[in-house]
């Protein structure tokens, strides 16, 4: 079939009478020999199928959420949802107990995180990197929470703090009545809790990125160090680190994108209870269920979603324009 | 389904469905004849041997027990009845758009409000000419669970279960307790439980659904049935004195609850029961399963809530239902009919609960000879009580329930003292919730 319309073109061509119009005829022409049609239909799937997905997936369903947050909606048919303009939003700020304390807890999630697993996992792979012993079998024990599914890693701290039957409340005693540490129930506490298991997950995910950083640390730039006297401390601090910095462009997004999205390991350990609320588990519990509030659960992944920009384009923009000046 | 007309058996009449309504009619005509000679009836829908049914029933101990009932079924009638069993939660989760799809014919739902919503939004049919041939099977209360709002029948109840409290016999009689029956009894005993080194009262909220069925028996024992519809429905006011009146209680009773509640599951607070560790525990019957030891189990019986205001005594019973519904355009309507007709009648219930003991007949025709003693003692109960509530989530907006209440409810157990800034914090939200479609 191709070699049909190979073979037609020159002659399609030939027939117009000669003159100016000659000319502009040459291009299409090129373009037919180079792509038959075959390879525009291929070209066309291949462009085309990526392109309606990406737009139905990710922007159809992100302004469908956006224009929802201003409705309200059971999800029973497209007649009953009504516009109510700022409502859900008014309601959100004041009248939600739940709302600020997600807020707040997304950020200390946020905070504790970089402040405590990420350094932690980059000193585990300056540890690992120095070719010790059994490095192979370190990085393994460490990456496996990473490789662990999260509703998994949940479930067995999950076990590690039950009031009653947990290891931590049988070996320090605390299971008995007016002795009791309710690591899961106690809003003071579970947070906490629920963030030491998050961190020793995030640690070893931070362990492989920095490790992979580490390796393409240039050896002579140590070796030029040490020559000049510099210590180790001295070494890693005004050398290695500041090689490291697109490592650390990607460990900080990847940490807010942790933080924003923490979910399943909240919701496996006690569904969000008091204490633990997060943004994603208020959209959750608004959205999933029978005669589900959506527009309400829509304005809260609008605020997620305002958030989110919010802390991640003015960084990447600083971050291209350096590299732009570079 | 946009365009139905209310109480319509059939919402978009096709030829087609026209056809199996003339069936559907001439099945009625006969209403009278038993059903295995109403078969020549039928034959018009596509396919009238088969009624299709979206099922719940997960778990292994129903799904056998429902496999059973559907089979005597098909060999009554030779109507096949093809199941499509979903987990119990996902298809509590995803019921919506379920019945906006392309449902099964019947499917497995709770009575009380959670139907009156669905029926209020014709998402099924009125069963009013099943109701005809079933009604006297059950009793009254049973009979004001299965309609809607618009007083049709719309459920036909198979199981039901009571809220009480449980104890061990052998833990009263070694401390010579007696079964409470005020309030003054109740705190006294827990006092006195409390001396002899016993947990009162075991609890564990992690689920955050049992301290609802706490509110409920002391709402409606302080404040009375209707009190408790009102409520449920969003009619009355959370802020009201009354309700203020229940939490006021239930601080009283909160000290001889369990420690460390919040992190712990019903089943981890049934085993302290079991273990002997704690005195009472208020749970549904199902909490029976926890014991399971032959002799632990009969070492186990139940007392209903005690009395707390006079006016209302102990009339009312929490017994959550379980049974059917209709979609709203079933494919053969013939079939369902007979189906539902079947699922209502006393041979069904006894059949169901052969395979499943650990709830009783919602009707009360069914044989109760084969009854464990606590099965006896629920099926009583149940049949004494002058009104059945369904549970808080069954009885109200499941919107409002699960992000209001039982968040609100766990604030509260956290913080007793905080109660009025809480319920205007309820109301405020209830208005909002209530005020939507």
């Amino acid at each position: 079939m191709s070699t049909d319309t190979d073979m037609k073109s020159p002659e399609a061509a030939a027939v117009p009478p000669p003159g100016p119009a000659q000319e502009k005829k040459r291009v299409p022409k090129g373009h037919k020999r180079l792509l038959t049609r075959r390879d525009r239909i291929a070209l066309a799937f291949m462009a085309g199928v990526p392109t309606v997905l990406h737009v139905a997936l990710v922007w159809v369903t992100a302004l469908a959420s956006i224009a929802l947050a201003f409705t309200t909606w059971d999800g029973i048919g497209f007649d009953t949802i009504k516009w109510v303009g700022l409502d859900n939003f008014r309601q959100l700020f004041t009248d939600n107990p739940q709302f600020w304390p997600a807020v707040q807890h997304n950020i200390i999630w946020f905070v504790v995180l970089i402040l405590i697993p990420t350094p932690f996992g980059l000193f585990l792979a300056v540890q690992l990197d120095k070719k010790i012993r059994f490095s192979r079998v370190y990085q393994t024990a460490f990456f496996l929470p990473v490789v662990v599914s999260l509703a998994v890693t949940g479930f067995v701290w999950q076990l590690v703090y039950n009031p009653d039957t947990g290891l931590i409340n049988s070996l320090i005693g605390a299971n008995k009545p007016g002795h009791y540490i309710d690591w899961i129930g106690d809003p003071h506490l579970n947070l906490w809790a629920v963030l030491i298991a998050a961190s020793w997950r995030h640690a070893g995910y931070m362990m492989i990125l920095y490790l992979a950083g580490l390796k393409g640390v240039d050896p002579s730039l140590r070796e030029a160090s040490s020559l000049d006297g510099a210590n180790e401390w001295q070494t890693f601090k005004n050398v290695v680190f500041p090689t490291l910095r697109p490592t650390n462009t990607v460990v900080l997004v990847v940490t807010i994108i942790e933080a924003l999205r923490a979910f399943d390991l909240v919701f496996v350990f006690n569904k969000g209870a008091q204490g633990t609320e997060l943004l994603s588990i208020l959209i959750t519990n608004n959205i999933i269920g029978e005669s589900s509030r959506i527009g309400y659960g829509s304005a809260i992944a609008v605020v997620l979603l305002v958030i989110s920009l919010a802390v991640i384009i003015p960084y990447l923009i600083a971050t291209f324009r350096k590299e732009r000046q570079a | 389904m946009h365009h139905s007309s209310p109480g319509q058996l059939m919402p978009e009449p096709s030829r087609r469905s026209l056809l199996r309504g003339v069936g559907g009619a001439a099945l009625l005509a006969g209403a009278g004849i038993p059903l295995l000679s109403a078969c020549g009836g039928s034959g018009s829908a596509s396919d009238p041997k088969t009624v299709s049914l979206g099922s719940n029933a997960s778990d292994a101990v129903p799904k056998k027990a429902f496999g059973d009932v559907y089979a005597a079924f098909q060999k009554q009638s030779g109507i096949t009845v093809k199941v499509n069993t979903k987990d119990h939660n996902t298809f509590q989760e995803q019921i919506n758009s379920y019945l906006q799809g392309t449902p099964d014919d019947v499917f497995n739902w709770f009575a009380g409000y959670r139907m009156q919503f669905f029926a209020a939004k014709k998402l099924a049919s009125p069963i009013d000419d099943v109701w005809a041939k079933i009604g006297d099977n059950f009793p009254d209360a049973m009979k004001k669970l299965s309609k809607g709002e618009d007083g049709k029948y719309y459920f036909v109840p198979l199981t039901t279960y009571p809220w009480a409290v449980f104890y061990r016999k052998s833990v009263f009689q070694q401390h010579g307790y007696q079964v409470p029956t005020t309030w003054d009894q109740l705190i006294a005993l827990c006092k006195q439980m409390k001396k002899d080194g016993l947990v009162p009262i075991a609890f564990g909220d992690k689920d955050a659904w049992p301290a609802m069925g706490t509110f409920d028996q002391i709402n409606f024992r302080l404040n009375g049935y209707d009190f408790h519809v009102q409520l449920m429905a969003g009619k009355a006011s959370w802020t009201d004195a009354k309700v203020k009146a229940v939490f006021d209680h239930w601080a009283e009773l909160l000290p001889y609850h369990q420690d460390g509640f919040m992190g712990r599951t019903w089943q981890d607070a049934a085993q302290t029961v079991v273990a002997k560790k704690a005195g009472m525990y208020l749970l549904g019957t199902f909490v029976a399963q926890q014991f399971t030891n032959k002799a632990d189990l009969d070492d186990l019986d139940f007392f209903a809530f005690p009395e707390i205001n006079s006016a209302y005594g102990q009339d009312t019973v929490e017994a959550p239902t379980d049974g059917f519904m209709v979609s709203k355009a079933p494919k053969n309507h013939d079939g369902v009919v007979k189906l539902m007709q079947y699922l209502g009648s006393p041979a069904a219930e006894e059949l169901y609960l052969k395979g499943d003991p650990s709830v009783v007949a919602a009707s009360s025709k069914a044989d109760t000879s084969a009854y464990s003693p606590l099965q006896k003692k629920a099926f009583e109960m149940i049949g004494g009580a002058k009104s059945l509530t369904q549970f808080m989530d069954r009885d109200s907006r499941p919107d409002f329930t699960s992000t209001v209440m039982q968040p609100g409810l766990q604030k509260f157990l956290q913080n007793p003292k905080g109660v009025d800034s809480l319920l205007s914090s309820i109301e405020r939200q209830k208005k909002t919730i209530f005020a939507s479609s």
